[in-house]
């Protein structure tokens, strides 16, 4: 059998059949068994070998390519014309990476953390990451649709299981906000396929539609991304999801479910409805800017840190949407490139350092159980090794040059310059205001004196832990000194973006 | 020469890498040597390439070491720019921080965060190379922020200090302030000119001046000046102008070796090298150069007035080198790059020399830094004495000094510069920089006269173990006094007058000062014997006169002139409420905003009201439809029926 052929179907359905195979065997009746040993061992082979296979997808990827790759097309109900057909291009297949790579490092981090239930909490993660993958790489509506809506039952569970103290009320704030997102998707999608008797994305990117469809549309699909970026005003259910989630739901909610949002605003609304874009796009750089500057003061102002790291995952994925919806801000010449792809590099680093800031405090709150600012001082007198970590993602978060953190909003600077000089104004204050509330938190709760018995009597870092954050620090500090690779893979697929783009569907 | 330059930039940071990450493994011993090996090798190879430039002629090399990122057609690239301008800047920069490696052995030798530091100050060179090296935007920027960082690190160095720790986070933020222009300034240069790269963007600046911007509807703006002012704001965070100073104060909870390092011979200057290398920009706008020449004036007056009130060794010589990077600004805007950048040479020497002095009197003293509690160790510490007395004339200009060759020239150039005849600028200017040099003098001898004369005013304890500190200490003491002393007088001809920065510096011709003084330049000799006459030569001797009259021979005058003038001290002692300004206005402004956004925006308006709000009703709702509800099948089969006919017949029609 020739892999290369069905690779994406392999980043599909590896992880999904071992999270079932996972459940199949179940936890059994104690959680210490070798049992449970045997589990984790499971889990971390079908997210590592699932890793090593998307490596294969990378090197075969040809980044001159125009088209898809890796395509995928068998029928799948036939009666309504809609198949089973995946493909990636430069914007898809940073995120498959992304998936891949982050899953992982989330198994290894709950290594011994979980105690109730291992083998679901694993099963539902290697679940998560198959339809993550298929996501991004479905080029078909109605099972980009399939794979978007049965993303959020894992998650509904690791929140709703594994959670904090009030799991029920975020699950439900972040099930109700995401589902009635995405119904009003399907009912785009169904108008669609009225149109053009197909389920296929390019087919709905072909069909000429008037101004007034592509605003209904545009309204529909929004309201399905922005609350997953998700955009100001409906960012509510983020930091409650993130405070009830347990670590690795933390890390895989900020670092790969938020990209589905801008993912989705890429892979469908530009295309599809460039013109309703258009009309909309002022409001959408409103949005973003709001986010940027109204969360990044809100974010200064949290006392708990998981909260802090959700307020500030809204304000950087403002520059993703800013990135995006500056395109048409720009007559010719240098500026829509540059934002869209600052953008889409945000994603990516965002993913990293998102990942690892909870990463972070999911450290220290398996040693303290608290996330409570305050609870802490002085961790650094205690954890050396965990400082330098911390205060190194702090810095990316911050977005310093050099770090992952920087390129994308670089980026998305320079061509909001071009676009407004304000835009890059209130943009550019995130330098300061990032600064203050990442900086402020570190301040808070790595340096100054011990603070009290618990901090005094924390352990640094385990091995298993070191490693984690160390993989992570090295792709935060190595995509930021060079990005290169990178934005090598999505250019061509971007110029071809903003060529689509620019033809009028009127 | 490629080679050479590699190894310049990444011997420091390999030695930063290898004390930082294996610090434990090679030991204390281990820490400073790789590290003083890497600063030296990279101290070594900068005289190399200085003396190709100087004596060998060898032209200016543009190199890209590799590509960072090529999109929409906007190269991002690392590489070095290397010309006279920037070998300078090298060899100070690896010199005195290898004085300060070397320093720092005997300062922290009991510190348990020993080879933590080593690591840092090694980044730190790193860093400030990759900035001055730089041959694009890019990344300057990077060198910019690397700076900022190990500043930070540093300064937060002794992190159990709350006092340590609000600095560093202070240091940051001001910074940051002048980065978010900074940023804007760069992104504006690549508004106009598609390109990152110093060559293209100079090679195009003609055809920026030429251009506007409309910042606000309707009132287009000459982007040369939006771009020049933008930069230079990025300029005042990095080298702590007025109004984003108060960084610098502050920083001073440092150890005293970074203090001498990067709080004042480098990282400080950064922003005085940057408009000196954007000269070619700078030229272009008039406007932004008043507002650079005003800026300046403003820093070098009133911070050095701060000086004088000053009670704390270390900030003594912190607000003095906010005066004397605001004589540097100065000169920047009255189009005298080159003097500027001589000022800063001289300057880094004696300045880091008045530091390691201070800190050596630090240690001596037990980490007392008050200068009242001092007093006499003249005799306790001769070398310490004698060398900061050389730092002390340097930095009043004393004739013959290095730093008289630069202050005294630099007036001259503001004296004679094109803002002569236009008006409130020029006074501005001249009569701060003129003034300025009473106050010099008056606080550095204030300073000198209550540390090392006078009665002894530590306690007995202490002065039983007052002593010179090791020969780490005092070398590198001794190797800075001796250019702080003489190199002026060797290297003025050549820098200033030689046309040694050649193509470096760009000056407009009706406004090249420096070159017009060049006609009238005899030699060190003659402006030696002329100087006599100028009132700057006046000025220094009566401020050292009153120093010495009102601090050592009638103390009690002083506290007179306190409590008779309370209302000028409280002003001085409350900084000029800049403090207050930051912390309580913007800080707790943005706190408060903070606040409000989220207890009333997020809190309240979109949560309980819209949100659960909706919740609410829907409960309600549901309430209500559960009456509809009634339990047999048949009810819910025709609803089923009625629901899937509306939607077929709705898929049907959309056909």
């Amino acid at each position: 059998m020739d892999f290369s052929q069905h690779l994406l179907s392999i980043l599909i359905w590896l992880p999904i059949i071992g999270g079932a195979a996972l459940i199949a065997i179940g936890d059994g009746s104690d959680s210490s068994s070798s049992r449970a040993g045997l589990m984790r061992i499971v889990a971390l082979t079908t997210s590592i070998v699932t890793f090593l296979f998307s490596i294969g997808l990378y090197v075969g990827f040809d980044n001159a390519f125009t088209d898809m790759q890796f395509i995928e097309k068998t029928p799948w109900v036939d009666s309504l014309n809609v198949f089973y057909s995946l493909g990636v291009d430069g914007i898809s297949l940073p995120l498959i990476l992304l998936t891949t790579f982050i899953t992982p490092l989330v198994v290894i981090s709950s290594w011994d953390t979980i105690k109730s239930r291992p083998a679901q909490y694993f099963a539902a993660f290697l679940i998560l990451e198959g339809l993550m993958v298929g996501v991004f790489s479905a080029l078909d509506a109605l099972l980009f649709y399939v794979f978007w809506e049965s993303m959020l039952i894992p998650m509904f569970l690791i929140i709703g299981i594994w959670g904090g103290a009030r799991r029920v009320y975020a699950t439900l704030k972040f099930f109700l906000y995401t589902f009635l997102g995405s119904v009003l998707m399907l009912v785009a999608f169904i108008y669609l396929y009225g149109q053009t008797g197909s389920f296929d994305l390019f087919d709905f990117m072909g069909v000429p539609l008037t101004l007034g469809a592509q605003k209904y549309i545009f309204i529909a699909f929004l309201l399905a991304f922005a609350v997953k970026v998700p955009m100001w005003p409906v960012h509510t259910w983020l930091p409650d999801a993130h405070v009830e989630a347990p670590t690795g739901g933390s890390v895989i909610l900020a670092a790969i479910m938020l990209k589905m949002g801008g993912y989705g605003f890429v892979r469908l609304s530009l295309p599809i409805v460039p013109d309703g874009s258009e009309y909309f796009s002022g409001m959408m750089i409103a949005l973003s800017l709001i986010a940027i500057v109204y969360i990044g003061f809100v974010a200064l102002m949290q006392k708990d840190m998981k909260k802090l790291i959700a307020y500030s995952s809204i304000a950087h994925m403002g520059f993703v949407t800013l990135g995006l919806f500056i395109l048409w801000s720009f007559d010719g010449g240098m500026g829509a490139g540059l934002g869209i792809t600052g953008g889409l590099i945000q994603m990516i680093s965002h993913g990293l350092i998102s990942g690892a800031m909870f990463l972070c405090v999911g450290v220290l709150y398996d040693r303290m159980h608290s996330r409570e600012i305050s609870d802490y001082g002085g961790v650094a007198n205690t954890m050396p090794m965990y400082a330098a970590f911390m205060v190194l993602f702090a810095m990316a978060n911050a977005g310093l040059p050099g770090t992952s953190g920087f390129v994308g909003e670089f980026m998305v600077i320079i061509a909001s310059f071009k676009a407004n000089f304000w835009y890059a104004f209130l943009a550019a204050g995130t330098l300061i205001l990032g600064a203050a509330y990442t900086l402020w938190m570190v301040k808070r709760v790595i340096y100054g004196e011990v603070a009290n018995d618990n901090v005094a009597a924390l352990k640094d870092l385990n091995s298993r832990e070191f490693i984690v954050l160390a993989i992570l620090a090295v792709s935060v500090l190595l995509v930021g000194l060079w990005p290169a690779p990178l934005v090598d893979m999505m250019s061509v697929t971007v110029e071809q973006l903003i060529e689509q783009v620019g033809h009028s569907k009127l | 020469m490629y080679n050479y330059y590699l190894t310049i930039v990444l011997a420091p940071l390999a030695a930063a890498i290898i004390a930082g990450l294996a610090g434990k493994k090679i030991g204390r011993a281990g820490a400073h040597w790789v590290t003083i090996a890497g600063v030296g090798t990279a101290c070594l190879l900068s005289m190399l390439v200085l003396k190709n430039f100087f004596w060998g002629g060898a032209p200016a090399e543009n190199i890209s070491v590799y590509t960072w990122a090529v999109t929409d057609g906007l190269r991002m690239e690392v590489g070095f720019l290397v010309d006279r301008l920037t070998v300078l800047m090298m060899c100070v920069v690896t010199f005195v921080s290898l004085m300060v490696h070397i320093y720092t052995i005997g300062y922290m030798r009991e510190d348990p965060g020993y080879q933590r530091f080593f690591s840092y100050i090694s980044l730190f060179t790193f860093a400030m190379l990759m900035l001055v090296m730089s041959n694009n935007f890019l990344q300057l920027f990077f060198g910019w922020e690397a700076v900022g960082l190990v500043s930070y690190l540093l300064i937060g160095f002794w992190f159990k200090k709350e006092t340590a720790i609000f600095a560093n986070l202070k240091a940051f933020l001001v910074n940051r302030v002048g980065d978010f222009g900074f940023l804007l300034g760069i992104a504006g240069v690549v508004m106009f000119t598609g390109s990152l790269d110093y060559a293209t963007v100079f090679g195009q600046a003609k055809s920026i001046a030429g251009q506007s911007i409309e910042v606000f509807q309707g009132t287009p703006w000459n982007a040369m000046t939006v771009i020049c002012i933008l930069l230079f704001i990025g300029a005042m965070g990095k080298s702590a102008q007025a109004p984003l100073h108060v960084w610098l104060p502050d920083s001073m909870e440092g150890p005293t070796p970074i203090s001498a390092l990067i709080h004042a011979a480098t990282m400080v200057t950064a922003g005085i090298f940057m408009v000196a290398r954007m000269s070619p920009l700078f030229e272009l706008s008039t406007t932004a150069l008043g507002f650079v020449i005003v800026i300046g004036s403003i820093t070098a007056f009133f911070m050095g007035l701060l000086g004088i009130i000053q009670n704390d060794i270390k900030r003594v010589v912190a607000y003095s080198t906010l005066s004397q990077l605001g004589y540097m600004t100065v000169a920047l805007g009255a189009s005298a790059y080159s003097a500027a950048i001589f000022h800063l040479m001289t300057h880094a020497f004696f300045k880091a020399l008045l530091f390691l002095a201070a800190g050596s009197v630090i240690i001596a003293m037990h980490h007392e830094q008050d200068i009242r509690k001092m007093g006499g160790i003249k005799k306790y510490m001769p070398i310490t004495y004698w060398t900061s007395l050389v730092g002390s004339l340097a930095l009043i200009g004393f004739p013959g000094s290095s730093g008289f060759f630069s202050k005294d020239l630099l007036i001259e150039a503001v004296r004679d510069s094109h803002w002569q005849g236009q008006g409130a600028v020029y006074w501005i200017a001249y009569l701060s920089v003129l003034l300025g040099v009473f106050i010099t003098a008056l606080y550095a001898f204030r300073m000198f006269f209550l540390v090392f004369h006078g009665e002894e005013r530590m306690d007995a304890e202490t002065k039983l173990h007052l002593h010179e500190p090791s020969a780490v200490v005092t070398a590198p003491l001794i190797l800075l006094a001796i250019p702080s002393a003489i190199i002026g007088w060797f290297t003025v001809g050549p820098v200033l007058f030689g046309d040694y920065f050649g193509g470096a510096i760009f000056v407009s011709e009706n406004k090249d000062i420096v070159s017009h003084m060049a006609h009238a330049w005899h030699g060190s000799f003659a402006l030696l014997t002329h100087s006599v006459r100028t009132p700057v030569f006046w000025l220094a001797a009566s401020g050292v006169i009153a120093a010495w009259f009102l601090y050592l021979k009638r103390p009690d005058i002083p506290e007179i002139i306190k409590i008779k003038l309370s209302g000028i001290y409280n002003v001085l002692d409350r900084k000029y409420y800049f403090d207050d300004l930051w912390i309580k206005g913007f800080a707790g402004g943005g706190r408060a905003i903070g606040q409000l956004l989220w207890q009333r925006g997020d809190q309240m308006t979109i949560d309980d009201t819209l949100v659960n709000g909706t919740a609410r009703t829907v409960v309600r709702l549901a309430g209500f439809v559960r009456q509809i509800q009634t339990g047999y099948l048949y009810t819910y089969a025709f609803a089923m029926i009625i629901g899937l006919t509306a939607l077929l017949g709705w898929l049907i029609w959309l056909r």
